[in-house]
């Protein structure tokens, strides 16, 4: 089966069958989008929320925002329809207790709310979520079917 | 100063900065294991995202993080990152007795060991720069995640995502011979700090 990763501040697209696969998320979000007709599923994994709070914002796949935007788009351009899109996330942890003491406060908790709020303006729905905690998240999203297999160090494996 | 503006020349004076702080450090772990430390040349790296999870052996490697944040004239993160393999025979060196086995995970008493290491690493490490750079910088207390390479690394990832796609580590590891502990300690100054520090040494003057 085509396995395809995705890096940090990378989106990717594909057609059934295949995975996407995202590695170590940590205050990052992954974000699986899958379209139940087509079976046509894009995975992203952002690491901030907004794309006009930064400076430097020429890096789309970086933002909850623009990375949604264009995750929804290439899925189109393989036959996806927006309509029969459903999301779920993962991630945005908080990895160490020194992020709630500076401006780094609660990035994994803020980049869940963003992507909630780009799909809710996108009419997709989220329709199953596994984010917060402290730990690290490996995810595959698979194509037959759209399940999302979440693996960590010490925390279990489970299917959303 | 971006990340962009650092040339070659730039990043070796970076590099022979963290010569003396991990000399430094090297020299105050010795004494604490009552054990020679080696270390390798440190390294001043520019990686891209998609490269940053791979400067420990890859983003699924679980690893015990020492981290702590430095404020003051210098900002940014310091981590100690050690394989758990390699936590656990730096822990048998340091402790005299063993502690309960439980896989990867780590008891209170062990976790607190390993943040104190990370903090006298990290306080030796800063108090050389500051003896020669003349510039105030303070660790804070220090914090300690077990988990993969990859999550732990998007931790000072983030903070710069917010101004470029490139983050810059000075990277050194220690190896104690015998036991063949090896860990990694990385300086994470913040794209602000780098102007600071130029200045101190000299490198570059007021524009």
């Amino acid at each position: 089966m085509n396995s395809v990763t995705v890096g940090m501040a990378d989106l990717n697209v594909l057609k059934h069958p295949g995975v996407l696969v995202t590695l170590g998320l940590g205050s990052c979000v992954g974000i699986a989008l899958y379209d139940r007709r087509t079976k046509v599923i894009g995975l992203a994994h952002i690491m901030l929320p907004y794309s006009y709070q930064a400076k430097n914002n020429s890096n789309i796949a970086k933002f909850a925002d623009t990375a949604i935007y264009k995750l929804v788009e290439e899925m189109e351009k393989l036959g996806a329809h927006r309509a029969s899109i459903v999301a779920k996330l993962a991630g945005g942890a908080q990895m160490f207790a020194f992020e709630s003491s500076n401006e780094l406060m609660r990035i994994g908790y803020r980049n869940a709310a963003a992507a909630r709020e780009i799909l809710e303006q996108l009419g997709i729905p989220v329709v199953a979520e596994d984010t917060g905690g402290n730990y690290g998240r490996t995810i595959e999203l698979y194509s037959d079917t759209g399940k999302l297999r979440i693996k960590t160090i010490g925390h279990g494996i489970r299917e959303i | 100063m971006d990340i962009s503006d650092l040339d070659s020349q730039k990043l070796d004076v970076l590099t022979e900065i963290g010569n003396i702080g991990a000399g430094n450090a090297a020299t105050a772990l010795s004494k604490l294991l009552g054990k020679k430390v080696e270390m390798n040349v440190p390294k001043a790296e520019v990686l891209g995202f998609r490269e940053v999870a791979g400067l420990l052996g890859g983003a699924e490697l679980p690893v015990a993080c020492v981290l702590l944040s430095v404020d003051g004239d210098l900002k940014g993160i310091i981590m100690f990152i050690l394989e758990c393999s390699a936590a656990r025979g730096l822990l048998d060196m340091l402790l005299t007795f063993r502690c309960e086995e439980n896989g990867m995970l780590f008891t209170e008493l062990e976790v607190s060991a390993l943040k104190e290491i990370g903090n006298i690493l990290a306080s030796s490490y800063i108090s050389a720069l500051s003896t020669l750079t003349g510039l105030r910088a303070m660790p804070s207390v220090p914090d300690f995640a077990v988990d993969m390479a990859g999550a732990i690394l998007s931790v000072p990832a983030i903070e710069f995502g917010k101004t470029g796609d490139s983050v810059l580590f000075i990277k050194t590891e220690f190896f104690e011979g015998s036991n063949r502990v090896a860990g990694n300690f990385l300086l994470v100054p913040f794209v602000e700090s780098y102007n600071v520090l130029l200045k101190a040494l000299g490198v570059i003057t007021d524009e």
